[in-house]
Order: structure tokens, then C-alpha cells, then sequence
């Protein structure tokens, strides 16, 4: 049987391996070339691995959240309208065309003369038509649920005798039970599903006591996030200073500059400035733009800026860096860290994107809060936390006066940064951005 | 359906001990061995449960011993020398011709005596079988857990950790036409020593019909009078014509709106107040009074206990308990339907719940069916039930004339029909009227059980040639494509 398999390629520079974060296909699935069959993740790229024939879709070398080496086989399709089978070793990853051809050559005597007919070996088929894959038990949690109420409220269940005995010995309220079989009925299955998922999916009207937990397994970008925070809060003694930043004469600058801005200019968020603040900052205090070897005793103090945003996607927390920010001016910073931003929503985001940062902003934008505890992005020392922009009253010495403010939440690895030099650094930021010029006079 | 004898209310007061007997404690007691109290017995000592049951006549209550099996039993006796008289009448299409037959109605009534017999035999051997200790005599509650039973021997004491009332219904009896004399009530039409040559029947409902079909076929001028404006009112028009029409070719005489007033002097004839308010005599060697069964609620100690009530009858919830814990009630006494498998099936759920299972009372169908001739049965809902509230309904109706099992058997007259949901298809009832459709309940109820649609109906292999294909036609009919009609 002609087969083709598909390996898992190298995905990105100096990858062994990978994670298996989501299958597109399943077993049985007819797939047309180009079609996506799984995405697989390595540090923070995602990369789908798209299918280079037609046919359907027989194996799947892995399941979700496993670690795949580059080189294994992940997934095996028989090539449409072959059916002939093949003496070649199925993992041997031909060409397409090649096993139709010898496969219909070595067989062709016991073959029926037109090719129209079924496979010549229907018992095979056949049987894996009445055997579908044996749902796993935990499957029954990632079935499908009809959502809402089950029926009409008042409305009688509708089930089987022997569907109402289980549903009484197990002590489930059947009116709770959605149905999936002809007019709502409730089958054996539903029922199994329902208590398999707890009683979660009560009728939404009234207030009901609800039981049960649902099992979410945390895979792909999630896991790396979750590994990563783990690790930064437990292995950096965080200490977090937070000032107040006065930005009227930043945001005055800002507006003038998005006003006049040219079509070849990109908009100017409050970023590109934190950036070119924080490239004139860490000039000063070089153990800020730094990275903490701990296991080495070795802090490295880095030459460059390489500035991480990070950025929510709908995948979750990524952190696309802006190489170079000390040799980019106020502009080159913004349309880098847009062009990041974006590659990081849809994916495209290449592996040297996000990887390599030696200081990092947090920004939640209109979300930022009053106040954040910013997590540093191991092995980084510092992160400049933003907060949202708030009109104020402002003691200016002989009245109140409204003035935009904006607090600056900023955590440093306490080991190799003591509070005095992460205050420096700090009130440093602040000047720079209360001041503007500041940011841009040479010196 | 295990009540006390009909008319015998008669209070006892069994306080004192006439004999020293030994009391016995049980886990459940059932009082009454009806069809509802038998079955949960049974079950109770199928599932290890220590019980014992009460009653004061054979088992099989009402059902067994006055009720659905003798009635049955006379109805097949009638049907049969129906047939060999209309035979012998010289113009059978069949070609069978015979002599002058004639029926020699004792020995009929011990043919069915035997049936009844054999029936309490089994009832108590399984009762036996099942560990179950039957203890025979009038029972009264002493207290929510106490219970004396006067027995031929003395007063035994039962306490009881669970009791189930099971006590059943009896016939209604007529202020102006007391049982007695020429006023019998269906118990007694099931024992008569002879064919009377004119009969009464009061009440037009499925007991008085189902007995004076049968009386007319062995020879009685019967006459039916009913006080509402037709017969079997709980039953629609479309599914009581075919009765009608079988009534008159069979002579018997019904007078609808019509009330009876009581005896004539000489007690041979039934004074009648016809629909249009005249004064009519009918002609009656027997009047036979079946006006209704009421809950058995004296005679065994309601009043110690003080349940609630629901009208006439001993309010229950949903696992047939009542306003006393520990406490049960099942069957006639419990409510509509008074139906012999309604009690079954509340009393084998009892002794579940008795035994410590999760059980309620679920079913979506409590079939019903009427032994006239054409025989009636009803499951679910019907067309009119089934539009209340505004629900759009779908009906379809298959005649048993378009039905060739149906002709080879004579029995053209009748229908099977099916009510459908619109939207879904969901079968909310089925129902038929003719020869023999008893034996279709199982179908119908069992696919209203199921919740089945017109669609699993329809596509279901009926066997030909049955008159059960009426069903699938029915359902065929419903989605707008029967095959035969």
C-alpha cells in the first residue's frame, strides 16, 4: 500500500526537537496537499506542518504535548486513489507516485482488471470502518457537549428505560443531561459523557450548585510559560519599585509627532521612548542590561540592547525582542517592535524573533492597571513594567493641576541589583521621560 | 386491588388478645396481595429483604380473583359461543355449519374458577419462593410501625420497619340500587348460576361494557345506561364508534344522558330517567351496577395513621411514599389510573427503594386497554391531549380494513393511530380499536418507552401478514407515505 510519510522537519536553527502542540487531522481524515495536519512548537515559534500529498490520513506518530525528535515520523497518509498495497517499508519515506506504479505491477495478477474496484484487500478496511479507535477514557471529557440548556425547561427527558435506571443508580438528574440522539433523546453515551464531565452543563437559568472539575492539559506555549515563570520566580528574589512618571510633555510630544507623522512613518506608541529612555539608562548602569548565569556566578553584562516586549497573543504570553534598540532611533524602534508584535499574533514569528533579549518591558496598554508585580524574564536581571496613563490632579506647588500620569513597575533580580541601583535606574527613567529632550540630546 | 370484600366495612376492634401469638418483626410489610402488594413483595424478598404480606383472601387481589382474569375468562367463554351460535345460524361465510349449540354457564363458571385457582396457586408458590411470609386476615394499623392482622388463629402483631398500603379499590355501589337481590356489581357478574334473560348494565364504562358485551353474546338482552352522552367517555369518539357500531349488531340497547332511578316495585325491571327527561322501565333480571371502583380507605386503620389525602384516595410522591415516613402506598388506592400493571410496576419500585436502591417513579406511558368487542387500547397521549398547549401535533391513522391479516380474520373494524411531535417526531401516543389489538400495547408502549420517532416506527420490519403492520402503516401515514392506502 502506497504510502507516504511525513517526519517531523527542522523547524528552526539548531532544533533537535519539538512539541507536538495541536493535530489538525485525525485518523481516517481525507487531507489535499497543502492541508495543515499539526503544529508543532519549539521555544516560542509555532510551526505548522503542512501535508505535501493527497490521500488520507492513516497514523499519527504522537500525541499532543509530546516532545518529538526532528527526523521521526509523525504522520503516515495513504495516497488517494492507490489502493494497491506495497512491498516497500512503510516507513520509507518515497516518493508519491512511485509505489502506485510498482505496487499495481507486483500485484496486478490478483488484482481485479479494473482498478475502479475496491481495495483488494477490503477486510482490512472494513475492519477499520466497524472498529473506530477506541475512545480513551479521557476522550469522554473532550467529546463534544451540546451547549445551553438541554430542552425547553419543563420538558421531560427524553431516554430509554434502561438509560433512566443508570442515570438513577448513579444519581444523575437526567433533566440536567443533554441529549444527543433523534429528538433530543439521551443515550447511553450521553449519559457516560455527562458523568465522565461532571455536572457542569446544569441549566443556565436559577442559581445551581455546581460540582465537578475540568481537566485542562497545559501544552505548547502555555507549558513553556508556565515552566519559564517557575523558574524566574523561584530562582530570582524579586524586589519591585514603583514610581510615578508625570508624561503631559511625552504625551504633548507624542501627538505633535503622530500629527505630523509622514505615510512612511510608523504611529508612535509610548514604547519606542521607554525604549530609547532605557537604551540611555542602561549606558549609565550596565549591570541592568544584563544576564545572570547563576549557575556559573556569572553575570553578563551585555553591549547590546536587546529589548523584549511582551506581548499577549491568542495563544498567550510572547516576548518578541527588538535587537539592537541602541542603534535604533525613535522610529526604527517602533516599526520593529510593531513588525514583532504582529509576527507574534499570527504566528509567524521566527525563532530569532524571540529568542535573545537582555531587558525587558511589560505593557498591558489601556489594561496596565495602577500597579503590576512585573515577573524578570530569566535569565534577564531587570523589567520595566507599564502602567496605564491616568489624567491626575497635581500639586504644582501653588495649585492642583491635571496632569498625565503614568506609574513605572519595574522588578529586578535582587541578587546582582541592589533597591539603590534599581532606584537609580528608575528615578534615571523618570527624568528621561518627564523630560523628553533628554532622551535625544546627544552627549 | 386487595381491598376488603365489596360492601364489608365492618370495623374491628382487635384490642384485646384472644391468643397468645408471637409477634413478628420485619423489615417490610406489605398489606393487601393484589397485584401491586404481590409483585412488591416478591421483589422485596428477591432482593433479601425480610417481608411479609397480608391479605385477607387469596392472592391476586381484585385482578385475579373478581376482576381482569375471570372477567377475561367469560369474555373468551362468550366470544366462543358467539361464534358456534352465528355458525349455526346456516349463513356462516366460512361454510361451517353446526347444530343448535347451547353454553351450561356453571360449568363455564368453574372452568373459570380453575383459571383463578391455578393463579392464586402460582401467586402464592413465587410469594413462597421469594422468602416472602404470608400471613393471612384483616389488617389494621395499630400505629405507623404496628400492625394487627386478625387471623382465624388470633391477633398477630406485625411491626415493620416499612409498610406498604396496597389495599386496592372496590365497586362503587348506587345509593338508590344497593348490591343485593337482582343489583349485582361486576364480582357478581362474574359467578351467575345462569344466563339471565335481560340485563342492565349501569354505567357505559370498559367494566360494564366489557361484561354486557360478553352477556349479550351468551344470549341476555342487554341494555346499557349510561348517564353521559356517550359510552367509554374517557376514550375519544374516533376509537369508541367502532364499539358502538359492534353494540347495536349485537342487540344491545344503549341509553346515553340517561339516569337510573332505582328498582320497580316487583324488582324485574330498572326505572330510567331518559336523556330527554321521560320516565322509562327497563326490562332487567339482573341490574348490573358499575358506576366506578373507589379507594379502599376504611376498614384497616386510616385513621390511626392520618395520611394525607389527594381526594378519595392516599396521597403519594414520587417513590409512592405518603405523608408518614417509613410508609408506602401503591395501586387503586393511590389514584387514576386504576390499572392492575400500574400497580405492579409502583410496587416492585417500592421494594427497591425498600432495599436501599435509588428509585422514582419515571415511566413515560401507563398503557390502557378495554376488552370490548372490538377491543380498545390506549398508550400515551392522544391527538386531543397531545394538542393541549398549543403543541403542533402529527397523527397518523392506518384502518384495519386496508390490513389483510384483518380480513382473514373477520375483523375488519378499527384503526391503529399514532400522534407524533411536529418538530422532532417524538411518538407521544398510540392508540387502536379492533379485533385482538390488546396484544399491540406491548409495541406501542414499549415505543413510547423507547422514545421512539415516526422515523423508528416506520423503519422498523413489521411482520406480514399482521394486523401489527397497521402500525408501521400508521406511522408511514404520519410522515405522509403510507404504502397501503
Amino acid at each position: 500500500m502506497a504510502e507516504h510519510v511525513i517526519k517531523l522537519p527542522d523547524v528552526g536553527e539548531g532544533v533537535a526537537e519539538a512539541e507536538l502542540v495541536e493535530w489538525h487531522v485525525k485518523v481516517g481524515d481525507p487531507v489535499q496537499e497543502d492541508t495543515v495536519l499539526a503544529a508543532v512548537m519549539t521555544d516560542k515559534a509555532t510551526v505548522e506542518i503542512p501535508s505535501p500529498v493527497e490521500g488520507e490520513v492513516k497514523w499519527l506518530g504522537a500525541e499532543v504535548g509530546e516532545i518529538v525528535a526532528v527526523g521521526s515520523p509523525i504522520v503516515r497518509i495513504e495516497i488517494a486513489g492507490d489502493t494497491s498495497p506495497s512491498d516497500e517499508d512503510p516507513m520509507d519515506d518515497g516518493e508519491g507516485e512511485a509505489p502506485i506504479a510498482e505496487g499495481m505491477a507486483s500485484e496486478g495478477e490478483d488484482l481485479p482488471p479494473p482498478p475502479a474496484e475496491p481495495s483488494p484487500r477490503p477486510d482490512k478496511k472494513a475492519e477499520r470502518r466497524e472498529t473506530p479507535p477506541a475512545p480513551k477514557p479521557a476522550a469522554s471529557s473532550a467529546r463534544p457537549v451540546p451547549s445551553g440548556a438541554p430542552r425547553p425547561r419543563g420538558e421531560k427527558p427524553l431516554a430509554s428505560p434502561a438509560v433512566r435506571l443508570r442515570a438513577k443508580e448513579a444519581g444523575v438528574d437526567l433533566r440536567q443531561v443533554p441529549g444527543s440522539g433523534p429528538a433530543g433523546r439521551i443515550n447511553h453515551d450521553d449519559l457516560d459523557a455527562f458523568i465522565a464531565r461532571g455536572p457542569q452543563a446544569a441549566i443556565p437559568s436559577g442559581l445551581q450548585r455546581k460540582d465537578g472539575v475540568e481537566e485542562v492539559r497545559i501544552v505548547g506555549l502555555r507549558r513553556r510559560i508556565a515552566e519559564k515563570m517557575a523558574l524566574a520566580k523561584s530562582r530570582i528574589p524579586h524586589i519591585t519599585y514603583v514610581e510615578e512618571i508625570d508624561v503631559t510633555a511625552l504625551e504633548e510630544l507624542r501627538a505633535r509627532l503622530n500629527a505630523d507623522g509622514k505615510a512612511d512613518r510608523p504611529r508612535l506608541t509610548i514604547l519606542p521612548f521607554l525604549m530609547r529612555a532605557i537604551v540611555r539608562a542602561v549606558a549609565e548602569q550596565p549591570a541592568l542590561n544584563a544576564t545572570f548565569d547563576d549557575e556559573a556566578g556569572v553575570v553578563h553584562r551585555h553591549a547590546p540592547v536587546h529589548i523584549g516586549i511582551a506581548a499577549q497573543t491568542p495563544a498567550g504570553l510572547m516576548v518578541p525582542v527588538v535587537r539592537h534598540a541602541e542603534a535604533r532611533d525613535l522610529f526604527d524602534c517602533a516599526s520593529e517592535a510593531a513588525r514583532l508584535a504582529d509576527a507574534a499574533r499570527d504566528g509567524s514569528a521566527t525563532r530569532e524573533d524571540l529568542t535573545g533579549s537582555t531587558i525587558t518591558i511589560t505593557s498591558l496598554g489601556a489594561m496596565g492597571g495602577v500597579v503590576t508585580t512585573p515577573v524578570i524574564n530569566h535569565p534577564e536581571v531587570a523589567i520595566v513594567g507599564v502602567n496605564k496613563i491616568m489624567m491626575r490632579p497635581v500639586w504644582d506647588g501653588a495649585q492642583f493641576v491635571p496632569r498625565k500620569m503614568m506609574n513605572l513597575s519595574s522588578s529586578f533580580d535582587h541578587r546582582v541589583i541592589d533597591g539603590w541601583d534599581a532606584a537609580v535606574f528608575v528615578q534615571r527613567l523618570k527624568t528621561l521621560m518627564e523630560t523628553p529632550a533628554l532622551i535625544f540630546v546627544e552627549t | 386491588m386487595a381491598g376488603r370484600p365489596e360492601g364489608g366495612e365492618e370495623q374491628h376492634s382487635p384490642t384485646q388478645r384472644t391468643d397468645a401469638m408471637k409477634d413478628i418483626s420485619c423489615k417490610l410489610l406489605v398489606i393487601g396481595a393484589g397485584p401491586g402488594g404481590y409483585v412488591c413483595a416478591i421483589r422485596a424478598g428477591q432482593l433479601g429483604v425480610d417481608t411479609v404480606i397480608v391479605d385477607f383472601q387469596k392472592p391476586g387481589g381484585t385482578c385475579l380473583n373478581v376482576g381482569c382474569i375471570p372477567s377475561k375468562a367469560l369474555i373468551h367463554a362468550a366470544d366462543e359461543f358467539l361464534k358456534v351460535r352465528e355458525m349455526a345460524g346456516g349463513s356462516d361465510p366460512l361454510g361451517i355449519s353446526l347444530a343448535s349449540p347451547a353454553i351450561d354457564l356453571p360449568k363455564t363458571i368453574a372452568w373459570k374458577d380453575r383459571i383463578v385457582g391455578r393463579l392464586n396457586t402460582g401467586v402464592a408458590g413465587l410469594l413462597k419462593k421469594a422468602g416472602v411470609k404470608s400471613v393471612t386476615g384483616h389488617a389494621r394499623f395499630r400505629d405507623g410501625k404496628t400492625v394487627e392482622v386478625e387471623t382465624e388463629t388470633g391477633i398477630q402483631v406485625i411491626r415493620a420497619e416499612a409498610i406498604v398500603i396496597a389495599t386496592g379499590s372496590a365497586p362503587v355501589e348506587l345509593p338508590s340500587l344497593p348490591f343485593g337481590g337482582p343489583v349485582i356489581s361486576s364480582t357478581g357478574a362474574l359467578s351467575l348460576s345462569e344466563v339471565p334473560a335481560t340485563l342492565a348494565v349501569i354505567g357505559g364504562g370498559y367494566i360494564g361494557l366489557e361484561l354486557g358485551i360478553a352477556y349479550a353474546k351468551l344470549g341476555a338482552k342487554v341494555t346499557v345506561v349510561e348517564a353521559q352522552d356517550r359510552i367509554l367517555p374517557l376514550y375519544d369518539a374516533d376509537l369508541t364508534r367502532p364499539v358502538v357500531k359492534r353494540l347495536q349488531a349485537l342487540g344491545v340497547e344503549v341509553l346515553t344522558g340517561a339516569k337510573a332511578k332505582g328498582l320497580s316495585k316487583s324488582k324485574d325491571a330498572l326505572l330510567v330517567e331518559t336523556a330527554n327527561g321521560e320516565e322509562a322501565k327497563i326490562a332487567a333480571e339482573k341490574v348490573l351496577v358499575t358506576v366506578g371502583r373507589r379507594p379502599v380507605v376504611e376498614g384497616w386503620g386510616l385513621k390511626e395513621i392520618d395520611l394525607d389525602r389527594d381526594g378519595r384516595f392516599i396521597r403519594i410522591d414520587e417513590q409512592c411514599r405518603t405523608s408518614m415516613r417509613g410508609v408506602y402506598a401503591i395501586g387503586d388506592v393511590t389514584g387514576e389510573p386504576m390499572l392492575a400493571h400500574r400497580a405492579m410496576a409502583q410496587g416492585e419500585m417500592v421494594a427497591e427503594i425498600v432495599a436501599g436502591q435509588r428509585r422514582s417513579w419515571d415511566k413515560r406511558c401507563v398503557p390502557a386497554v378495554c376488552f370490548t368487542d372490538p377491543e380498545i387500547v390506549s398508550a400515551g397521549l392522544t391527538p386531543d391531549e397531545a394538542r393541549q398547549g398549543g403543541r403542533e401535533v402529527r397523527v397518523g391513522q392506518f384502518p384495519f380494513s386496508a390490513n389483510g391479516r384483518a380480513m382473514t380474520l373477520q375483523a375488519e373494524d378499527g384503526f391503529v393511530r399514532i400522534v407524533a411531535r411536529a418538530d422532532n417526531h417524538l411518538v407521544l401516543g398510540i392508540q387502536a380499536v379492533g379485533a385482538g389489538v390488546s396484544e399491540l400495547s406491548a409495541a406501542f408502549s414499549l415505543a413510547i418507552e423507547m422514545g421512539a420517532r415516526l422515523e423508528d416506527v416506520a423503519g422498523t420490519i413489521h411482520a406480514h401478514p399482521t394486523q401489527s403492520e397497521g402500525l408501521q402503516e400508521a406511522a408511514l401515514k404520519a410522515l405522509g407515505h403510507a404504502l397501503h392506502i
